[in-house]
C-alpha cells in the first residue's frame, strides 16, 4: 500500500519560468498527437502511416507548403485581433462577422466599381481595397464595443449574433446586384484587384508555376510585429492588459475603459476585415458564399493556443494552417477535428502547470 | 516550561503541532495548553499560524503530526462535526449564516433534533435563555439580515453554545465590532469563563489581550515564542516584541504643524451607494495642507462612498474642490491630475492588478509621463528602474520587482499601494483603511509615512475605524454615521467614549 513517494500538487508561489509555458504548450501538442494515434489504433488504423500521410499533405511539397501558409493568413490576422481583445477580457467571437463585412467592403472597390479597374496602379486599388476592409471590420467591431461600453451588453452574445447578419448580408447583396449570371457569387475581379502571387513569377522562375501563396502574408506577419509592438512596449498596451487583469484598478489609476473596449474592438474587427480582404483578393479573387471555412472561430483558438502572445500566433496559426490542409486530405475526415479538438483541451488544461507544481515527494517518516 | 498546571485543569493539550502549506510552515512543532475556565489569548501577526492551529482543534485541517489531548484524552478529527462532540465550538471571522432565516433556525441549522416537525417557539424559548445566561441581547424569532454584525456574532456565539460548547474559540472576534460592542463582547466571555468554559481569544491587538485575557500564547511565523505565560507578569511592548521579532515603539513621531491653504473642499455633497440608497447626505468639510483629518465611524456608513466621490470613482450631487478646482464627477484623472493620491480600501479589488508584476503595479498612475514613457511609448527599462528604486526605499520584501502582486503578503501589498502613491508627491491623500489587517510593524511604518506626508504640507484625510490611530495620526476627526457628519473635534478635544456614542449614532452635536 505504502509507496516510497507520493505526487504533491502545490499552489506555485514564485513567477514560473519563462520557458514553462512554451514546453507545457509543446507537450500537450504532442501528447494529442499521442491520444490521436491511439484512437486510431484501436479503431484499427495505423496510426504512424496516417501521420505520415498527414506530414505529406502538409508539407510534402513546395505547393502543399503554400496551401498552409496562404490557409494560415486569415487565422494569423483573425488570431492577432482576438488575442487583444482576449488581452483585456473582451470575448470578441464575431471575427467570423467582421471577416465577412471586411471582405464584403474591400469587394466593393472592384465590384460597384468605386475607381477606374483599369488605369488605376494596382499598388493603390490594392491598398484601397485593404483600408475599406480594415474600416468595415472596424465599424462592424464598434457595434458590440459601443453596446459593451455604452450599455454594458455582453459582447459574447451581440458578436455571436451579428455573425449571422454579415453572413446574410453578404448572401443578399451577392444574390441581389453582384451576381455572376445568377449563381451564388459575383463576377470574377479585375486582375488590378487580386493580391500578388507567387505563381505570377513563373515565367521569370519556373519553380513558382500553381505556388498560390499570395501577398496576404506578409499582411500578416507585418501585424504580428506591429502588435507585439503594441502589447509589449506602448502606453496603450499597457492600459489593456491592466484593465484585462482588474478593470477597477484601471479605473482607478484614471484610465479611461469605455474608450478602451471600443478601440480595441474595432482594431480586432479591422484585422479581421483585413483578413476577409486578403482572402477575397488573395485567393478567390470574387465575392461568394463561404469565403470563410470557420476562420473566424478557429482563430479564437488560435489566439488561446498562442497565450496571446502575438508572435506565437505566427507559429500556431502556422499549424492550424498545417492541419486544415492536412485535414482535407484524410478519411474519416474527422480526424482534423479530433486533433484540433484534443490539442485545444489539452493545452488549455495545461495552463494548470503554470499555476501548480507537481512535486515528488518521499513519504514522510514523522507519520509513522 | 515555566508552567506546571494539575492534569485535572486542562481543557485542551496540543503537542509538537506540524501543519505545512505549499512554501510555509503554518505550525511549526506548536504546543499549545488551555486550562478550564480561563480566557487564552493567542496573539500573532497576520499569517503568524494562530487561526490554522485553532483550525486544527476545530477538525477544518488535520495536523500531519502531533497530538491533541482534550480533557486528557487523545484525540483525531477528521471533520467539525468530530470536534462539536468533544465540545469544541468555533466561531470564525467570517460568519457562516443563512440571511433569510431566523436566528432559531440559524442555530438549529444542521442539527439532529428537532427531526421533522419543528414547534419553533419552543426552540426560541430555549434560545433566548441560552443568550440571557451570558448577557447576549438577542431577539431569536428576527431574521439574520435584519440584525447587526456585533449581533450576528452573539448569534455565531449561540450557535456554539447550543451544541454544547465547553471550548470556545473566537478568531479575530472584535474586528468587526464598535467599541461598546467590544465592551459587551468582554462581559459575556468573562460569564462564559466563570461558568467553567473555556475560551480560546484569537488577536492581534494588544491592548484588548490586555485587557480581557488569563494568559497568552504568542506565535510568529508559525512557531511559539511565548507558551501560555501568565498576563500578570508582562508589558504591551514585551508582547509586540515577542509577536515582531523586534523592539516596537508605541511612539510616532508626530510634530506640531501649521496648516496651510485649504487643498480639498467638499460642499454639502450626496450620493448613493451601489444598491441606490442614500450613502452621503449633505457633507461639507475642508482639510488644508499639512493637515490631517480623520473620520471615525463604522464600517458601512458611506466612508467608502466618501473616498470615491472625491476620486472621481462614483457619481454625486453637490461640489467638490480639489486647490480650489472643480472636480465635481469629473474622472479620476482630473482628481490625479490635482495631485491626489488614493490608498483604497480594497487593496487587491481596486488598489492593485493582482496577476500583474509589482513593476505594473506601481507604475499605475505614472506610466503615461516621462522618464517611463514618451508619446506612445513605454520604457520598461526607465519603469523597472523606477520600481526597484522605490522596491529599495519602500522595503517591499519580495524577490524581485517581476514578482505578481498576488505573491505579496497584504502588509507588502499595502507598501506598493503606498510607494505608487506617496512616491508622487501628492497634494491631497485619500488614505481608507490604510492599516486593517497588517500587523504591527507594518502598522507602525504606515503611520510614520502619513506623518511625514503631512510635514510635507499635504493634506490627509484619514478614514479609519480604528480609534486609536485616529487619536493618534489626526489634527481634527469628524465621526460619520449613516452617511452624515454628525461631529467634529479637535485632537485636543476628542474623547473616545463621546466618538464612541457618535459612532453609533447615540449621540450627535451641531457641527
Amino acid at each position: 500500500m505504502s509507496l516510497p513517494f507520493h505526487l504533491q500538487v502545490e499552489k506555485r508561489l514564485e513567477e514560473p519560468p519563462r520557458w514553462l509555458p512554451i514546453v507545457t504548450s509543446l507537450g500537450a501538442v504532442i501528447l494529442s498527437f499521442l491520444i490521436s494515434g491511439l484512437i486510431l489504433l484501436l479503431i484499427g488504423g495505423d496510426p504512424i502511416k496516417t501521420f505520415q500521410y498527414f506530414y505529406n499533405a502538409a508539407f510534402g511539397s513546395w505547393g502543399a507548403l503554400s496551401d498552409v501558409i496562404v490557409k494560415a493568413t486569415p487565422l494569423l490576422l483573425i488570431g492577432l485581433g482576438c488575442g487583444l481583445a482576449f488581452r483585456m477580457k473582451l470575448w470578441n467571437i464575431g471575427a467570423e462577422g467582421q471577416f465577412y463585412i471586411g471582405a464584403f467592403c474591400a469587394s466593393l472597390v472592384p465590384l460597384v466599381p468605386l475607381m477606374n479597374m483599369e488605369t488605376t496602379p494596382r499598388a493603390v486599388v490594392l491598398l484601397v481595397m485593404a483600408l475599406f476592409g480594415m474600416i468595415g471590420g472596424a465599424l462592424y467591431g464598434f457595434i458590440p464595443g459601443f453596446l459593451k461600453a455604452k450599455f454594458n451588453v455582453s459582447e459574447i452574445i451581440s458578436t455571436l449574433m451579428l455573425n449571422y447578419v454579415a453572413v446574410y448580408w453578404n448572401n443578399y447583396w451577392i444574390y441581389s446586384t453582384f451576381s455572376d449570371a445568377g449563381f451564388q457569387m459575383t463576377k470574377m475581379f479585375p486582375k488590378t484587384a487580386w493580391l500578388p502571387r507567387l505563381a505570377d513569377l513563373a515565367q521569370q522562375n519556373r519553380a513558382f508555376s500553381g505556388i498560390t501563396l499570395h501577398l496576404g502574408v506578409v499582411f500578416g506577419l507585418i501585424t504580428a510585429v506591429i502588435i507585439w509592438h503594441i502589447v509589449n512596449h506602448s502606453r496603450w498596451g499597457y492600459e489593456i492588459t491592466l484593465i484585462g487583469d482588474n478593470p477597477k484598478a484601471a479605473e482607478y489609476a484614471g484610465i479611461n475603459i469605455k474608450r478602451n473596449i471600443i478601440l480595441v474592438f474595432m482594431l480586432s474587427g479591422a484585422l479581421a476585415g483585413l483578413a476577409g480582404m486578403s482572402e477575397v483578393s488573395g485567393v478567390v479573387h470574387r465575392l461568394q458564399e463561404r469565403i470563410s471555412t470557420n476562420y473566424g472561430f478557429s482563430g479564437v483558438i488560435v489566439a488561446w493556443l498562442a497565450k496571446l502572445n502575438p508572435l506565437a500566433t505566427i507559429l500556431v496559426s502556422f499549424l492550424f494552417g498545417a492541419l486544415i490542409v492536412a485535414g482535407r486530405e484524410i478519411q474519416p475526415s474527422g480526424l482534423y477535428f479530433l486533433i484540433q479538438g484534443t490539442i485545444l483541451f489539452l493545452v488549455i488544461s495545461s495552463d494548470v502547470l503554470l499555476r501548480y507544481r507537481v512535486r515528488f515527494e518521499r513519504t514522510s517518516s514523522e507519520a509513522a | 516550561m515555566e508552567h506546571n498546571i494539575p492534569d485535572n485543569q486542562i481543557a485542551v493539550e496540543m503537542r509538537d503541532i506540524v501543519l505545512r502549506f505549499p512554501g510555509v510552515v503554518a505550525n511549526d512543532h506548536v504546543n499549545f495548553t488551555l486550562k478550564r475556565g480561563e480566557i487564552h489569548a493567542l496573539l500573532g501577526e497576520n499569517g503568524a499560524g494562530k487561526s490554522t492551529l485553532m483550525n486544527i482543534l476545530a477538525g477544518l485541517y488535520k495536523p500531519e503530526s502531533g497530538t491533541i489531548l482534550i480533557n486528557g484524552e487523545p484525540v483525531s478529527f477528521n471533520s467539525p462535526r468530530d470536534a462539536i462532540a468533544k465540545g469544541i465550538g468555533m466561531v470564525h471571522q467570517h460568519f457562516m449564516l443563512v440571511p433569510t432565516l431566523t436566528v432559531t433556525e440559524n442555530v438549529l441549522l444542521g442539527l439532529n433534533e428537532p427531526r421533522f416537525l419543528i414547534n419553533l417557539p419552543e426552540y426560541d424559548r430555549k434560545v433566548a435563555e441560552i443568550a440571557e445566561s451570558f448577557g447576549m441581547k438577542v431577539d431569536p424569532t428576527v431574521k439574520i439580515w435584519q440584525l447587526s454584525v456585533g449581533e450576528q456574532q452573539r448569534v455565531e456565539i449561540l450557535k456554539a453554545l447550543y451544541r454544547g460548547a465547553q471550548i470556545l474559540i473566537l478568531d479575530e472576534p472584535t474586528a468587526v465590532l464598535a467599541p461598546h460592542e467590544i465592551q459587551d463582547l468582554m462581559k459575556t466571555m468573562r460569564l462564559m469563563v466563570s461558568e467553567g468554559k473555556s475560551i480560546v481569544f484569537i488577536s492581534h491587538k494588544l491592548n484588548e489581550v490586555m485587557q480581557v485575557a488569563d494568559r497568552v500564547t504568542v506565535l510568529r511565523k508559525g512557531k511559539v515564542t511565548a507558551d501560555g505565560v501568565d498576563l500578570q507578569g508582562v508589558t504591551k511592548e514585551n508582547l509586540a516584541e515577542l509577536m515582531v521579532g523586534r523592539k516596537v515603539l508605541f511612539r510616532l513621531n508626530k510634530k506640531a504643524h501649521t496648516p496651510g491653504k485649504v487643498v480639498l473642499e467638499l460642499q454639502h455633497v450626496s450620493a448613493l451607494n451601489n444598491r441606490g440608497l442614500p450613502a452621503l447626505k449633505d457633507v461639507s468639510l475642508q482639510v488644508r495642507e499639512g493637515e490631517i483629518l480623520g473620520i471615525a465611524g463604522i464600517a458601512g456608513n458611506g466612508q467608502s462612498e466618501l473616498a470615491e466621490v472625491i476620486t472621481g470613482l462614483r457619481v454625486c450631487e453637490g461640489k467638490i474642490l480639489i486647490n480650489g478646482k472643480d472636480v465635481t464627477n469629473q474622472s479620476p484623472k482630473a482628481a490625479i491630475k490635482q495631485g491626489t493620491a488614493h490608498i483604497p480600501e480594497d487593496r487587491t479589488g481596486v488598489g492593485t492588478a493582482p496577476n500583474l508584476a509589482i513593476t505594473s503595479n506601481l507604475i499605475m498612475k505614472t506610466y503615461d509621463s516621462p522618464p517611463i514613457s514618451e508619446n506612445w511609448h513605454i520604457s520598461y527599462s526607465a519603469a523597472q528602474e523606477f520600481a526597484s528604486n522605490l522596491k529599495r526605499q519602500y522595503e517591499i520584501q519580495a524577490p524581485s520587482v517581476h514578482t505578481q502582486v498576488n505573491k505579496l503578503s497584504g502588509g507588502n501589498l499595502q507598501k506598493v499601494i503606498l510607494a505608487r502613491e506617496i512616491s508622487s508627491e501628492p497634494r491631497l491623500i485619500i488614505a481608507v483603511q490604510p492599516t486593517r489587517g497588517l500587523d504591527v510593524g507594518a502598522i507602525e511604518s504606515i503611520q510614520n509615512l502619513l506623518l511625514e506626508q503631512r510635514e510635507h504640507n499635504a493634506a490627509i484625510l484619514l478614514i479609519s475605524e480604528e480609534l486609536d490611530e485616529l487619536l493618534d495620526l489626526s489634527d481634527r476627526i469628524a465621526v460619520m454615521y449613516e452617511g452624515e457628519l454628525v461631529g467634529e473635534f479637535p485632537d485636543e478635544e476628542a474623547e473616545l467614549n463621546t466618538i464612541g456614542l457618535m459612532m453609533t449614532g447615540a449621540l450627535r452635536s451641531p457641527v
